[in-house]
């Protein structure tokens, strides 16, 4: 019971990451209809920023989200000025194809790129707490993952009321939900677009932020963070953070609950599974309306 | 104050505009008839600047919309109701009112004109908190009237805003239109109702095949011939 209820706290806990990962990838989707999937190598780039942080300037690594997050803001307004922005001048059904090739390749560049500046080895941050653990009940939580996950839920949060409450926040779920009626209601739908483009990329930078110091980062993670995002995605449906959220919280869970049943080999299948009940079951996802 | 110049557009190899001239003036109610696939959104989506025109102008208070984006074109006072409405589904019927009033120079007095709003539509501000998809389509037409209203437009542009309402219903938005009018706001309105269209409006054009094929004035229309066969039956 002891060994249900650890591994059920640790997905828990991996869980708020795989929903943070998955938000940015979510907002970008739903406002521009582009999907990036160079997404998972962003958030590698973002663990790297906090890892060199810490190693380099012994910055502690949930300050390193001040500085993370507003350049992960300006390299997401490049990468869009400079290359998904092309992307949204098509239908929006060219766009996913053409966003597509355009993410691979960001991706294998960034990840070739990561290797040549940085080696192929796994690095973390490894702060002075960074082994403390909290125990209750006799389950054992990690001090950092856990405040990580409360870092992330409020990112998340943060986020949601950008969207419901800022000015911008409302043209960016306008253009969303229809970008016509939006340019017809006076939002400049491509500054919408460059917004949700550069908030999500932030995100990203936090998400990487945090896989660096609860769990460990190297240039080829970016392909497995996209598909965790990918997957809760398609779990979650576009349009709620809060749901990408809880989404993520599920996948995370999930994975433990295999993990359990069938060992530790399983853990990444059934995620994979999830995304194939999901896609047939209930395509536009379980918690959109 | 809009000038349409024989103005042609195309949909891929479809010409859907072929060479199209009206114009609106100061004050005017202008209605815009036609059986469908005439163009009449077409030309509505070009004035709105979500369709480029391969020939021809719009020129608006003199000067060309040609490459002006669409939602310089809000700011510069022409709202559009589109056709089908094209409400966020997500939203609330203050934040639709919040989003119309979005361009810069509406921003200043949007307080004042939210109130107007509401009081054109009362039942607006009873219901504000409420999302969109609940209302009815009446209702629902009403917020899509009051999302372009706070955009404070010198030109209002409908798109069908009575289609699929309960004649009731039509006549208190047609009627609701005549107000709008009298306060200064223009109106190009196109219309499948074409009776009450024209006993609302000033003048009227007739689009055909992409062409204005008749235009004049509401009453002068209503005696036509052929707008009398064609567009208002035999019981008309």
């Amino acid at each position: 019971m002891t060994i249900l209820l650890q591994q059920l706290v640790l997905g828990v806990l991996i869980g708020g990451l795989y929903g943070l990962a998955a938000a940015g990838l979510s907002l970008i989707f739903g406002v521009m209809k582009v999907l990036n999937v160079a997404h998972g190598e962003l958030i590698m780039l973002g663990g790297y920023g906090a890892f060199w942080l810490f190693a380099l300037g012994g910055v502690d690594p949930f300050l390193a989200l001040v500085l993370v997050i507003p350049a992960a803001l300006v390299g997401g307004a490049i990468l869009y000025w400079g290359l998904f922005g092309w992307v949204v001048r098509y239908h929006e059904e060219t766009r996913v194809k053409n966003s597509l090739l355009i993410g691979f390749g960001l991706g294998l560049a960034l990840h070739a790129l990561a290797v040549q500046l940085w080696t192929a080895d796994e690095r973390s941050v490894t702060t002075a707490y960074g082994g403390n653990v909290l125990s209750v009940a006799g389950i054992s939580i990690p001090v950092v993952r856990l405040l990580s996950l409360v870092v992330a839920f409020a990112l998340i949060g943060g986020l949601h009321l950008l969207l419901a409450r800022w000015r911008w926040g409302r043209a960016i779920r306008a253009t969303a939900d229809d970008w016509e009626a939006a340019l017809m209601t006076g939002i400049d739908v491509r500054r919408a677009y460059l917004l949700a483009f550069a908030l999500g990329t932030g995100l990203a930078g936090a998400a990487g932020t945090l896989v660096s110091v609860g769990y460990s980062v190297s240039p080829s993670i970016g392909l497995e963070w996209t598909l965790k995002a990918l997957i809760v995605v398609v779990l979650a449906g576009l349009g709620s953070m809060l749901g990408t959220f809880v989404g993520g919280l599920v996948l995370g869970v999930a994975e433990a609950c295999s993990a359990m049943a069938f060992g530790g080999p399983y853990r990444e299948v059934v995620g994979l599974v999830i995304f194939f009940i999901v896609l047939v079951a209930r395509p536009q996802g379980i918690f959109a309306k | 104050m809009l000038h349409v110049d024989r103005v042609e557009a195309s949909y891929g190899p479809f010409l859907a505009l072929a060479g199209a001239t009206l114009e609106v003036g100061r004050g005017e109610i202008v209605a815009l008839l036609g059986p469908n696939g005439a163009g009449k959104t077409t030309l509505i989506r070009c004035v709105a600047g979500l369709l480029r025109p391969r020939a021809g102008e719009i020129r608006w208070d003199g000067a060309s919309l040609g490459g002006v984006a669409a939602h310089q074109i809000v700011e510069r006072g022409i709202a559009v109701v589109p056709e089908g409405r094209r409400l966020f589904t997500t939203m609330t019927i203050e934040e639709h009112l919040e989003l119309g009033a979005f361009a810069p120079h509406a921003h200043a007095d949007k307080a004042a004109r939210r109130d107007e709003v509401y009081t054109v539509f009362p039942v607006l501000r009873e219901r504000r908190r409420q999302l969109v998809r609940a209302l009815s389509g009446g209702q629902q037409q009403m917020v899509a009237i009051g999302r372009a209203l706070m955009a404070a437009p010198r030109l209002l542009i409908l798109d069908e805003p009575s289609l699929g309402l309960a004649p009731r219903v039509v006549d208190a938005i047609l009627g609701v239109l005549g107000d709008i009018n009298r306060r200064g706001v223009s109106i190009l309105l196109v219309e499948q109702n074409v009776h009450a269209a024209l006993a609302l409006a000033h003048r009227g054009y007739i689009l055909e095949s992409g062409r204005v094929v008749g235009s004049g004035t509401g009453a002068g229309l209503m005696d036509d011939p052929h707008v009398k066969r064609a567009y208002l039956g035999p019981l008309a």
